[in-house]
């Protein structure tokens, strides 16, 4: 009976983290989001990769837009705009509230490529501005083998476009802290769980102890800075430690972060309508 | 012990049923009002960009009165329609809605494959201009589609299931209709192919 329980309890917990990844797989999976330049295809050279790196960056710094280029091999079988909404939405690039963000994706062997614009970038960028980058910019440079040219002067060229568009000056602070209180509730189960079997092999005390200095080590590590660190240890200790009787109090625990992995690019949460042009070469 | 185990499993078990769902509703409904009024936005940005369309392709194939006029019929027959966020209570309406809109989308993709046929027209930097605008309008059609029918999803679902239908059935909350492919016979039934003499 007892160990039946702890299996359906596993089974139930197992339920709840696999119910959040629902993978299509035959689709053409979407990268993690880790540079404003992502080359699937390995066509652009490890310099030309950091010089655009630097350029959109520094506009990102200097704008708060964010352009991201993604060159992949193949969309099919999806479109290409399908697959640049989808990882549009994924990415989520651009602030959240002004929606500057900036896709540019080039599917190489399809000889296609798409510009998805943010919903707050579609004054600056309307579809036929998109369209002519596309037919005027990128496409030329592309036909002669000239990737990096393409996109080099594509990105110039919508830089002065988003930079004529009075936005939101940049808030650095703005790309953090952002889903602490959605996974807050999540987290207060995970540290209860974790204080139950702790408690279960060590005992009160240091069950307590190890749970608490555990939690405390995971918010430092999320991101929630030294001080919420160790208030959310001390909460998980005294949780374990009074046992049962704390579970029926959902007063307050659990810990959090907003980024996962220090200094790394991540979209800020921006939105697309299916905004842009495509085109092909 | 047992007893801890007993407990967490209710607590999961509560929060996976999460009370009656009322407020749950109310946004969901919000949400699907919303996703609806994008895709109506979208629906009328076409309509908006028709006029100039078809005023181009009149000046290089004034004889091409059909596809003009069919674009143009089904162009004021979407725009009689009164559209409001009460259609999606009323599934008759919503496909009467639907089949205008694939009725348009038709006679338009008509008229682009016409307009193929004429160089001097392919040419013209206003009709390719409103070619751009109109692709990137279909494609925000289908990604406010696409939403819509997501959002319609959960809250169909939200209806449907135990115990919140109880609640649904309270407040007179009923599913919501959805999208269907709109050409679903053109695309069962097998092309013909034709090798007969072409003209």
């Amino acid at each position: 009976m007892f160990a039946n329980l702890k299996t359906s309890l596993a089974a139930l917990i197992a339920m709840f983290i696999f119910a959040s990844f629902n993978v299509r797989a035959e689709l053409v999976a979407i990268p993690a989001l880790k540079t404003h330049v992502t080359d699937l295809t390995q066509t652009l050279t490890p310099t030309q990769q950091s010089q655009l790196e630097a350029k959109l960056s520094v506009f990102e710094q200097q704008s708060g837009s964010q352009i991201a280029v993604l060159m992949v091999a193949s969309t099919q079988p999806e479109d290409i705009a399908q697959y640049g909404i989808r990882v549009a939405d994924a990415w989520k690039l651009g602030r959240e509230k002004p929606d500057d963000g900036l896709l540019i994706l080039v599917a190489k062997d399809d000889h296609k490529m798409r510009i998805e614009v943010g919903y707050g970038l579609e004054g600056a960028i309307p579809d036929l501005t998109a369209k002519r980058v596309i037919t005027e910019v990128i496409a030329p440079n592309f036909k002669q083998g000239d990737f990096y040219g393409g996109i080099n002067n594509a990105t110039d060229k919508l830089i002065a476009l988003i930079s004529s568009e009075q936005l939101p000056a940049p808030n650095k602070q703005a790309a953090g802290n952002s889903g602490f209180e959605n996974i807050l509730p999540i987290l207060l189960f995970g540290g209860l769980v974790l204080g139950g079997i702790l408690r279960t092999i060590f005992g009160h005390f240091f069950g307590g102890v190890l749970n608490g200095g555990a939690i405390a080590v995971l918010a430092w590590m999320l991101g929630g800075g030294v001080l919420a660190a160790i208030l959310f240890g001390v909460i998980a200790f005294v949780f374990t430690l009074i046992g049962p009787v704390g579970l029926s109090q959902m007063g307050a625990g659990g810990f959090g972060g907003g980024r996962s992995g220090g200094g790394t690019f991540s979209g800020g949460g921006g939105g697309f309508g299916g905004g842009g042009a495509s085109g092909n070469w | 012990m047992q007893k801890i185990y007993l407990k967490l499993l209710t607590v999961l078990l509560l929060l996976n049923l999460s009370g009656c769902g009322y407020n749950n509703f109310q946004s969901l409904d919000e949400e699907a009002k919303a996703s609806w009024s994008e895709v109506l936005n979208q629906y009328q940005r076409r309509a908006d960009l028709i006029p100039n369309l078809v005023n181009v392709v009149k000046g290089y194939a004034a004889h091409e009165k059909d596809v003009l006029t069919q674009v143009a019929n089904a162009r004021s027959k979407v725009g009689g329609m009164q559209v409001t966020a009460d259609v999606l209570n009323d599934p008759e309406a919503f496909s009467k809605f639907q089949a205008a809109q694939g009725q348009l989308s038709s006679a338009l993709s008509r008229l682009m494959a016409v307009s193929e046929n004429y160089p001097n027209l392919k040419a013209d930097q206003g009709f390719r201009d409103l070619q751009a605008q109109l692709e990137g309008t279909e494609n925000r059609i289908t990604v406010a589609r696409n939403r819509y029918i997501e959002t319609i999803k959960v809250y169909n679902v939200a209806v449907r299931s135990f115990p919140q239908n109880l609640t649904a059935m309270i407040f007179g909350y009923k599913t919501k209709p959805s999208f269907t492919v709109e050409n679903e016979k053109a695309i069962s039934a097998p092309p013909t192919v034709d090798f007969a003499d072409k003209k």
